[in-house]
């Protein structure tokens, strides 16, 4: 029975996770390596003068600038339009608001968008390459790379080989807000490929059981002190209050059953914690552990920097090693 | 293709021969080779092959040669969207009618949520006058609550006077918002007693706030919020038990309530419709050609064309139509024909709305689906589509070829197969998710009241 239509991503877009074979995987980190320790001057000639727009309908701290910063890096001229400040304001569609983007000479669009799928509309109305940046519910793909990057350096030795064994033994706890994180999606359709087990927490309201029928190698453990048993690392989610759409949170319950806080730190002395922020602090995470020793969360932003120029250049079609 | 070529040279041809062709009327179990003559927009007779041309020559007839093509009762969709008044970028009824012609269709029933909503015998009237320039018949449904808000019943009694067949807040669940239970026991009630149905879309809007698809793991992958299966099931169950109230309460009168399910699209809710068959109620309900043809996956990369209300389900909730279409819990085949402008489709999929046209696949889809992949026979195909929902409405002369009848024909090649381009179509809108689909069986002419609205040359 024929399905939907086509949609192969075009060459340099990153929609989704899933459309990133091993072998693309291994060539954009070792692509961000080679970048990241490149000579600046000479880094900034890759791309020199190419135009890259910044296309953000939702608010962003780290995302909006490492992508602006590696476009930077690589020597592209950087656009930034933002939801409040542009014509979108005024009520232009996504798409004339690509079309326009792609008269003004952009080569490549990276969205970040509140609607699940908008990357694949804008890529369809302007043939552009889109970096998914962030879509609604769905995924953050560059996330999911950055925080790939971020465990083969601490369980790896930093490696940049993917192969379907290289996590195998490795258990990562996703807790949080499951439902509406589209990192929580992207880590956990990437993760089992490599061969790690990934292990969802977090009460019933943000965590479906539905949620694990994403993918192979994917389980709801509701008891978070029993994932960290088994964890090498874990995500921290924050609730994502402006997702809830009248969902009530009983938070000190949830603090309670699901904050990373000093005991569990201290209880779990291997466990690697990561988190891809904003973090609300007393919440889902203590001072205690996001500021320790074994946190990785600013290392995260910095494996950031390096995958989106990886991403951009890729975009680009500079993507080939030199 | 070209239209309408009986009036070309002034007065209209009063009377056609249809010679040569295979009659497959449901409606008197006929199968086989019969001549069929029209006369003054009626069914003047059906007889053997040759033997009327005498009565042909005598009312000076023109003649169809329908050698090798089925001659069968015009098509009848008792559920699509016009968008007249109010919202005619996406289609008026003059443009709809000429889509429904093309698609071997002869009447519609024309949905009430237009702006305003069909809700008082006045707009009943004004959607059929000739001022509209329908191609074929538009029989109005009219709206069940005042502004279909789910308050007030409408004056059923004054709006079937004015040519309505049912009332129904379509997309509006009725008893759902607003008054609750109360208001769909009463349209129940008064619809009964008025000898009209209560076609219902059941959805249990409590349950579906911000979903946008199917509910399930491909909704959770896609990061989109979903519509349960329970969303339907739930509202038709509450639905069947006030009609067991209803007709309870008005047996003494001899009343019998009539619910009739719209767009049925999952299993469970389709085992309840069965259910209430077997004990008796009258209950009825339709499926449309996209929940047997196709299932969630159809959302690929966002597809906007795939979204509808209510959604493609999971691929056992489309095998479980195609059973009830073939065991005969399914009444009808409606196709909700829901056209959109292309910039209204070409959005985020969650703002996109809900609604594909269907018109010119119905019968394609239908035959090639039902007919050619799961051996239904061509006749039963037809009942669905002609002699059932003319039964399921009352509509009497229509779905039917016998003497007397309305001239409405639909004229196929039953082994023709085409592709189905949108761009062509003749829907002021192209949203349909079957561009450059297969279809089985390509109409060559469309007479409604003995007059040709629609013909195309052989394939």
């Amino acid at each position: 029975m024929p399905g939907g239509f086509a949609h192969d991503p075009l060459p340099g877009s990153l929609l989704r996770i899933e459309d990133l074979g091993l072998a693309d995987i291994s060539e954009i980190l070792a692509l961000a390596s080679e970048l990241e320790s490149e000579d600046p001057l000479r880094r900034a000639f890759r791309l020199a003068k190419r135009r890259v727009a910044l296309l953000f309908y939702e608010s962003s701290t780290r995302t909006r600038t490492s992508f602006e910063l590696a476009a930077k890096a690589l020597g592209a001229d950087t656009t930034l339009i933002s939801s409040k400040s542009s014509s979108i304001e005024k009520g232009e569609s996504l798409k004339d608001t690509g079309l326009t983007l792609r008269a003004l000479g952009a080569e490549a669009i990276i969205l970040r968008n509140s609607f699940s799928g908008a990357p694949w509309l804008l890529e369809r109305a302007t043939g552009l390459p889109v970096l998914n940046a962030g879509d609604g519910m769905h995924q953050h793909p560059s996330q999911a790379l950055l925080d790939l990057r971020t465990m083969l350096r601490v369980l790896r030795g930093g490696t940049t080989d993917i192969t379907e064994d290289l996590l195998e033994g490795v258990t990562i706890t996703i807790c949080g807000d499951i439902l509406h994180s589209r990192v929580a999606r992207s880590n956990a359709l990437l993760l089992p490929r490599l061969g790690a087990r990934v292990l969802l927490c977090g009460p019933a309201q943000l965590l479906p059981e539905i949620a694990a029928s994403l993918g192979e190698g994917i389980a709801i453990e509701r008891d978070l002190d029993r994932a960290l048993a088994q964890s090498d690392v874990v995500m921290m989610l924050r609730i994502q209050a402006e997702r809830l759409a009248g969902l009530h949170i009983d938070l000190e319950a949830y603090r309670t059953g699901f904050q990373l806080n000093e005991d569990r730190m201290e209880k779990y002395p291997a466990l690697w914690l990561m988190h891809p922020g904003p973090m609300i602090r007393g919440l889902e995470i203590a001072d205690a552990a996001a500021d320790g020793p074994r946190s990785l969360i600013e290392e995260q932003v910095r494996h950031g920097l390096a995958v989106r120029m990886a991403l951009v250049a890729r975009a680009l079609g500079a993507g080939s090693l030199q | 293709m070209s239209e309408a070529t009986s009036v070309a040279n002034g007065a209209p041809v009063e009377a056609w021969l249809l010679q040569g062709g295979r009659l497959v009327d449901p409606s008197t179990a006929t199968d086989m080779p019969q001549d069929l003559l029209l006369v003054a927009g009626q069914v003047l007779a059906v007889a053997d092959p040759g033997t009327l041309s005498a009565a042909a020559a005598e009312h000076g007839a023109a003649t169809l040669d329908c050698a090798g093509l089925i001659v069968a009762p015009g098509l009848i969709d008792i559920h699509v969207h016009l968008r007249e008044p109010g919202q005619t970028w996406k289609e008026t009824i003059a443009s709809g009618t000429r889509a429904a012609a093309a698609g071997g269709f002869t009447t519609v029933v024309a949905m009430p949520n237009t702006v305003p909503v069909i809700d008082t015998p006045a707009w009943a009237s004004w959607l059929q006058a000739p001022e509209r320039g329908a191609a074929i018949s538009v029989l109005p449904m009219a709206a069940a609550t005042v502004g279909s808000m789910g308050e007030t019943l409408t004056d059923y009694a004054a709006l079937r006077a004015a040519g309505a067949v049912g009332v129904t807040d379509d997309g509006k669940p009725i008893g759902v918002a607003g008054v609750g239970d109360r208001i769909m026991r009463d349209a129940l009630e008064l619809a009964a007693r008025c000898g009209l149905p209560v076609s219902q879309h059941a959805e249990d809007t409590r349950m579906t706030r911000g979903a946008s698809m199917n509910a399930g793991a491909l909704a959770f992958r896609m990061g989109l919020r979903g519509m349960s299966v329970e969303s339907e099931r739930s509202l038709v169950e509450r639905d069947i038990a006030l009609v067991r109230q209803v007709s309870r309460s008005l047996a003494g009168e001899g009343f019998t309530p009539h619910l009739h399910v719209q767009h049925i699209s999952t299993r469970d809710a389709l085992e309840l419709v069965r259910g209430a068959k077997q004990e008796g109620l009258h209950v009825t309900c339709e499926v449309m050609p996209h929940h047997f043809a196709l299932n969630e996956s159809a959302l690929a990369g966002y597809n906007t064309f795939a979204k509808m209300n209510p959604p493609l389900r999971s691929e056992a909730d489309r095998l479980a139509m195609l059973e009830g279409l073939l065991d005969g819990t399914v009444d009808c085949i409606a196709t909700d024909h829901a056209p959109h402008a292309a910039f209204e489709k070409e959005q985020e999929f969650e703002k996109a709305p809900n609604g594909i046209t269907g018109l010119e696949t119905a019968l394609g889809l239908s035959l090639r689906i039902l007919h050619g992949e799961h051996g239904m026979p061509l006749a039963k195909v037809l009942a669905l589509l002609s002699w059932a929902p003319a039964q399921l409405l009352a509509l009497a002369g229509r779905g039917t070829l016998a003497a007397g009848a309305r001239a409405d024909v639909v004229v196929f090649d039953p082994a023709a197969t085409w592709h189905f381009n949108a761009r062509a179509a003749l829907s002021k809108s192209k949203n349909s998710p079957f561009d450059g689909w297969a279809m089985q069986g390509r109409v060559r002419w469309t007479l409604c009241g003995g007059q040709i609205v629609f013909e195309q040359g052989p394939a």
